[in-house]
């Protein structure tokens, strides 16, 4: 068995309305020196040995996450 | 031309929940229409589709990603791939863009807030087959949604512009868009609703068929459906 940590987070360019109101937030309790929160998504994902690693990232541009607002990056944990 | 002849088949995802107001308001204004469940795969009998609102499969991971790969959405992307007219309500809008039958995506609201209120839109030139209203008209429609922000990159959007794809825009009461623009969920361009290249797939986040018989407050929805069920015709050729 496999274990894989997926990381999906917004595209560069795309608006992430929560990241931007978290980073909004922290500006009003005083943290001065934040340039920037981006909030995403962490997918644990378990899979025989025999899923490739091909076959992961196909999941994650088919269905796991949207090419076309959000990028993702997968860590064998 | 008389009532019968267009057939409209509304698609239901387990979640959906405008699909009895779609039905409702088709058959309001004489026309013939019943529900396809997202497990059929068989479309001959139906000349137009609506994907109606709701929270297919929950609206997890996002929202329409699940709804499709629907059994039904494979036969609904041939339907449209043939040039036959495919609506995508709010969630229906969404399922359409995760099918890449529309460009773009459509993200949380900018303020985060769920947002249910009658917008004014504006109806804008262009070549979706679905919409036979003058340029300028101004509708007013209610919105009931977190994820209608809709998005895209520079180059789809100028793609957009440039092809007539624009449909609908939130705009102000008297049909102008101030500079900032106006969208109340932070759409680009102030964006409401698109259709594709061909014109035969529209989507958009408004709710025409909650504002056909007065209940909600506004009838524009029926004369937006009379349109486009005109245009849904002449598309069918009936």
């Amino acid at each position: 068995m496999r274990h894989y940590q997926i990381h999906v987070t917004a595209k560069k360019g795309i608006f992430d309305p929560a990241g931007t109101t978290a980073q909004h937030a922290l500006e009003n309790l005083g943290y001065d020196g934040v340039r920037g929160v981006k909030i995403g998504k962490l997918i644990e994902l378990a899979a025989d040995d025999s899923v490739t690693a091909d076959e992961v990232a196909q999941m994650c541009a088919r269905l796991l996450a949207n090419p076309v607002i959000e990028d993702f990056d997968i860590k064998e944990a | 031309m008389g009532t019968q002849g267009c057939r409209f088949g509304v698609v239901v995802f387990p979640g959906s929940n405008c699909e009895q107001d779609v039905i409702s308001a088709l058959r309001h204004l004489g026309l013939e229409a019943s529900y396809v469940w997202h497990q059929d795969t068989d479309l001959s009998g139906y000349d137009a589709l609506v994907l109606p609102g709701g929270f297919s499969y929950g609206d997890y991971l996002r929202c329409g990603a699940v709804a499709r790969f629907s059994p039904v959405m494979e036969e609904v992307v041939r339907f449209a791939g043939a040039g036959r007219p495919v609506i995508g309500i709010c969630n229906g809008f969404q399922v359409l863009t995760e099918a890449r039958l529309l460009p773009g995506a459509l993200i949380r609201n900018r303020r985060l807030k769920f947002i249910c209120a009658p917008v004014p839109l504006r109806v804008e030139k262009s070549v979706c087959t679905w919409l036979d209203l003058p340029e300028g008209t101004v509708l007013t429609l209610p919105i009931n949604h977190n994820e209608g922000n809709y998005t895209c990159d520079d180059h789809t959007l100028a793609e957009l512009v440039e092809g007539g794809q624009v449909v609908l825009r939130y705009c102000l009461p008297d049909g102008t868009r101030p500079p900032g623009g106006c969208a109340p969920n932070g759409s680009l361009d102030d964006i409401a609703g698109i259709c594709n290249a061909a014109g035969n797939v529209f989507g958009l986040m408004p709710h025409p068929e909650r504002a056909v018989d007065g209940i909600s407050g506004c009838t524009d929805g029926a004369g937006f459906f009379s349109a486009v069920v005109a245009s849904a015709r002449e598309v069918v050729g009936r």
